[in-house]
């Protein structure tokens, strides 16, 4: 990463206004993440060089603000070397819990707008968003809105590369960093390329970067200029062949969405702590509503139910129960997270944050129901079905459950009548 | 207090005895095994987990009243293997020495005086024949609950009626009813019993030795906790009831159907057991019933499919229906009969299974297991 960080910033002449036309592929990578997480808990530190990462004898760096950067601080450098860099900056040992929590929000935002996520890090992915085309707006306006939705729901900033394949995606995304987003048009790619030095190709390491200096080759303009059959030579085929297809911005993979949507969930942290099981319990309703309503969005079913606490001094337990049978329905979530907060014993203690997930997903259509003796035929499952359709036809808010009604809304004339379903 | 013994017998007690015999006692004692030999020359072993009592009395060929508590399942294990010989037993001290043979054997006795004595045996109220009884709680305890927080769910209801006894469980996805006959002491009795369900059906298998099972009942309002005893050929157990609540099942019997297939109860297994093989956990078998025909398919698009056709003696509405084929295994393999008889109403309601053509005098089956079907999404 770092000799690739390395290449030298080219003038934002392609901008985030550029032609966007043939560009579905997005490259979304968090800036300094997990420096960037550790700040949200320590907003003094903002501005000033912090390093995340074990102190001491074997650590490296996991990762480093830009303004420990600017002392050549940088990931994967061993933690001794970044100290003697950048001596006053702040070393915050990491944290663990609380990347893949972000981490996950953040590729549940990648998913609001295409199901076609490939995450490469828990801080970096590839978006395909030709399919989202009509519904939400260019791929350029996405990657905006992509931007905005992950500083306004967890205050970290994160830069998007625009372009008609994903090495190029790639490369657009480290050019306009950190908090910004690069357009490769098409047309453009090959100028794009062509002056960068041969490091930043994906499949260029040190050995390869050796070899080609031997040769004389430093930039991918001049590896575009070596006949395919010398590299393929001096590489290897495999290597040559790929090589040279890249120096001329061709690059023919898929997004692949890898299993994606490994769970879908939702939290929610007070404004103050909550100490009241009934004010925790509406919550938990109120997040198995909106976890429900994706799944059934995404015509899914989990049959893992799990919480998450958070006491006032950030300790966090996590419980989970696995459903006989896979599960949308709202109620039945909120029945197995009802549960796991009793187990849980932390009726009347002060939590800060309460969350609710359902993993284990599987497509809904797959799901059936070993209905129960004097079971009622129409349950919850079509009750919550129809509060979908209210939902899309009125808006949201249009139907929620009596418990989740605010005294505010109590009076009649603005209670909408759909409620009564 | 020493006894002799033959060593079949033992054996056969010593294991009886040690079935109940909790496997992690909350109290060091009730891990022993109590052995008394009675003036009348009678050896009698006891267990006891304060839920269920055991207590079995047998002849012994010489010995000297007395009494010694030792641990039930190394003298479990012991028994099981020594040689067909008579087997002696002698207290020493603190240390119970048991010869067979060439083999001996020295324990630790145990503090018998710490032991609880065992629950009296409740008053009697009936007799049954124990092949009957031991069939028929075979049939009802397939269906007992196994979701240890739904405790209502987890026993058997016997519903004691004059001359008829009805035992009913249910796991709220299956039914099982039987009713049977038995000779009541008081021919106006009637009482209602919850027993936990493994317990019962461990109970029904295992008294078989005699010709009779005695069946004796407190009822919960006479001793504040209600409990039942068993007892057959020497052998008798005693266990504390669950709270009488169960769910009104009665109702829940569908009285008419607009369909019923007849089919020969071997095949029938046959075919849901093969085609089953590629239905994951908790998915169904699906099965449409047409004239002369069920089609049985498990399996998705996705990933493997199975389909088979099998005969049917099928009358009234054509009906598409599935089951979990761990249900409607359990069933059929309760029956009983050459000829499986299912009744429908529709793919959401309940299904009826039993066995051949039902009892001439009442027109109902004397056994009757209630299935849910599963909802398929599509």
């Amino acid at each position: 990463m770092s000799r690739k960080q390395q290449v030298p910033r080219r003038a934002p002449v392609l901008g985030a206004d550029a032609d966007d036309t043939g560009c579905p592929i997005l490259h979304v990578d968090m800036d300094a993440f997990f420096a960037s997480v550790e700040l949200l808990d320590r907003p003094e530190l903002v501005g000033k060089p912090v390093i995340v990462g074990v102190s001491g004898g074997r650590g490296v760096v996991l990762s480093a603000t830009y303004e420990a950067r600017r002392f050549g601080v940088h990931s994967a450098m061993p933690m001794t070397r970044a100290r003697r860099l950048c001596p006053h900056a702040v070393v915050i040992p990491p944290s663990r819990g609380r990347y893949g929590e972000v981490s996950r929000g953040v590729m549940e935002i990648f998913h609001e707008f295409t199901p076609e996520v490939e995450p490469i890090a828990s801080d970096e992915a590839f978006l395909d968003v030709a399919g989202a085309g009509r519904r939400v707006g260019r791929p350029a306006r996405i990657g905006e809105l992509i931007r905005a939705r992950v500083r306004e729901r967890f205050g970290i900033t994160c830069s998007v590369g625009v372009a008609g394949t994903k090495f190029v995606a790639k490369l657009a995304s480290q050019q306009c960093k950190p908090d910004g987003l690069l357009v490769v048009p098409v047309a453009e790619v090959v100028a794009f390329l062509h002056p960068l030095p041969v490091a930043a190709l994906w499949g260029v390491g040190e050995k390869t970067e050796t070899v080609l200096r031997r040769l004389g080759i430093r930039t991918v303009g001049d590896l575009a200029r070596v006949p395919e059959a010398t590299l393929r030579r001096e590489l290897g085929s495999a290597a040559g062949t790929a090589l040279a297809a890249l120096a001329w911005g061709r690059d023919d993979r898929k997004v692949v969405p890898h299993a994606p949507d490994k769970s879908i969930g939702a939290e929610e942290t007070f404004a103050a702590d909550v100490d009241d099981p009934e004010v925790i319990r509406r919550e938990l309703l109120r997040l198995s509503e909106r976890v429900a309503a994706r799944l059934r969005a995404g015509g899914r079913a989990g049959r893992t139910v799990s919480v998450k606490l958070r006491r006032s001094d950030f300790t966090t337990i996590s419980r989970s129960r696995t459903l006989r049978e896979a599960t949308d329905v709202a109620k039945e979530i909120y029945a197995a997270a009802c549960d796991l907060y009793h187990a849980a014993g932390l009726e009347r203690v002060r939590l800060r944050l309460v969350g609710v997930r359902v993993e284990n997903l599987r497509p809904a259509e797959s799901v059936s129901r070993q209905l129960g003796l004097g079971e009622r035929e129409v349950g919850w499952a079509e009750a919550e079905r129809a509060m979908d359709r209210a939902v899309r036809r009125f808006g949201e808010g249009a139907i929620i459950p009596a418990t989740l009604v605010r005294r505010d809304f109590d009076d009649p004339g603005t209670v909408p009548e759909t409620s009564e379903l | 207090m020493k006894f002799r013994v033959d060593r079949d017998v033992l054996a056969e007690a010593v294991a009886w005895t040690a079935r109940t015999l909790p496997a992690r006692p909350s109290v060091a004692v009730l891990a022993g095994m109590r052995l008394e030999v009675t003036d009348d020359q009678q050896l009698r072993l006891s267990g006891f987990d304060y839920e269920v009592s055991a207590q079995v009395t047998l002849d012994i060929q010489s010995g000297e009243p007395g009494v010694v508590l030792v641990s039930g399942k190394l003298l479990a294990e012991i028994t099981r293997s020594l040689p067909a010989q008579p087997v002696n037993l002698v207290v020493e001290g603190s240390k119970a020495v048991v010869t067979c043979g060439s083999a001996r054997f020295t324990l630790m006795t145990m503090p018998v005086e710490d032991y609880p004595s065992l629950p009296a045996m409740p008053p009697p109220a009936g007799v049954i024949g124990s092949d009957v009884f031991g069939a028929a709680v075979a049939q009802v305890a397939i269906a007992v609950g196994r979701d240890e927080t739904l405790p209502m769910l987890t026993g058997v209801r016997m519903e004691l009626e004059g001359d008829k006894v009805t035992l009913a469980s249910t796991d709220r996805y299956r039914l099982a009813v039987r009713e049977l006959r038995w000779q009541p002491e008081q021919a106006d009795i009637s009482a209602i019993a919850m027993i936990p369900g493994r317990t019962l059906a461990d109970t029904a298998k295992s008294l078989t030795t005699g010709a009779q099972i005695s069946i004796a009942l407190s009822a919960p309002k006479e001793t504040g906790e209600g409990m039942i005893g068993f007892e057959s050929g020497g052998r008798r157990t005693t266990t504390r009831l669950l709270h009488p609540e169960f769910p009104k099942y009665r109702s829940l019997l569908p009285s008419s159907f607009s369909a019923k297939a007849d089919l020969t109860t071997s095949s029938f297994v046959e075919a849901v057991k093969r085609v089953a093989l590629v239905a994951e956990r908790n998915t169904p078998v699906r099965m449409s019933f047409r004239e002369g025909e069920v089609v049985l398919e498990a399996g998705s698009g996705d990933e493997a499919q199975a389909v088979e056709v099998l005969e049917a003696d099928f009358h009234g509405d054509e009906i598409d229906i599935a089951f979990n084929p761990g249900y409607l295994l359990d069933g059929l393999g309760a029956i009983d009969s050459d000829i499986a008889r299912l009744e429908f109403t529709t793919s959401t309601k309940p299904a009826i299974l039993t066995g051949g053509k039902p009892v001439e005098d009442t027109g109902v089956a004397d056994y009757r297991y209630l299935i849910m079907p599963i909802r398929l999404s599509s």
